[in-house]
């Protein structure tokens, strides 16, 4: 059996991510494929009834999946994904990735799955995101 | 309506996990962890390859739901999960496919919530379905009461 790294309660290293650009809503557009408008384009954004540009969900996705790598840091697979989108991010938000490890679990395996909530709140302390990951970390 | 095309799968497509494709992905997403990129350091890595960060499997081509596709204009994102076997490996070919996988629509007075739930699978070579992303998202409109 390998030593237990986690307990439940230990807190993730936390991840802060821009301020967000209007480029970096471009370049994401461009990597990811998602070319919506309101995502780089004001008219369209203002025709959709928002005030201005809106951040796509899955780059604040992407920025938790930072968070939660850095804390597998390359011991463990990312088996499940999970969040809900709450607030809208913009242009000039400040992201900071949150997490917290709520279970632990030795498996017959002698791998060790924990689970952590995760959240991304703005810097205007709004939640961006909010959800779970369940990560299995390797006997090796 | 979209509603009778639940559970038809689209027809598949193949998608090559390109090197420059990954990197741009982790550039734009300021996520500078060599596994993504660096050959020498992905070596040492528990799968001794270069991979793809968490959520790149956004960025693959699933090809056409059927009935022609879908309208995303105006929905808003509610839910993403993604549910991985492994990460996925730079070089490898995936072949991808997408499907409504539920439709459910709520009233409330004069405003109609509409919840579509998406589930697109990436396939590895030997059959094994490394990851399977359900995306829900939403449609608001105000009808007749």
């Amino acid at each position: 059996m390998s030593k237990q790294l986690w307990q439940r309660g230990d807190k993730l290293k936390t991840v802060i991510k821009g301020p967000v650009t209007q480029v970096d809503l471009v370049r994401y557009a461009g990597a990811s494929g998602d070319f919506n408008p309101i995502h780089f384009d004001d008219v369209a954004a203002k025709q959709a009834g928002l005030d201005g540009v809106i951040a796509h969900g899955m780059l604040t996705m992407a920025y938790v999946g930072q968070l939660i790598n850095e804390f597998a840091s390359d011991n463990a697979l990312l088996k499940e994904f999970s969040v809900r989108f709450r607030a809208m991010v913009k242009p000039g938000d400040t992201i900071i990735c949150s997490g917290e490890v709520i279970r632990v679990e030795p498996l017959d395996s002698e791998d060790i799955q924990v689970t952590v909530s995760v959240l991304a709140e703005t810097d205007t302390s709004q939640t961006a995101i909010k959800g779970t990951a369940i990560l299995l970390f390797y006997a090796k | 309506m979209e509603e009778n095309y639940i559970g038809q799968w689209s027809v598949p497509v193949n998608n090559v996990i390109e090197w420059g494709a990954v990197r741009k992905f982790a550039m734009a997403i300021g996520d500078h962890n060599p596994n993504y990129f660096d050959e020498q350091t992905a070596q040492h890595n528990h799968y001794g390859r270069l991979i793809a960060p968490p959520t790149f499997a956004v960025s693959l081509d699933y090809g056409v739901l059927p009935g022609g596709g879908f309208d995303f204009t105006g929905m808003i994102h509610s839910e993403q999960t993604f549910s991985s076997l492994r990460p996925l490996f730079v070089g490898e070919t995936l072949t991808c496919s997408a499907r409504l996988a539920d439709c459910t629509t709520r009233k409330t007075g004069s405003m109609q919530m509409t919840f579509y739930v998406f589930e697109q699978q990436a396939v590895a070579s030997d059959g094994t379905v490394v990851c399977t992303a359900r995306m829900t998202v939403l449609r608001r409109e105000v009808v007749a009461q």
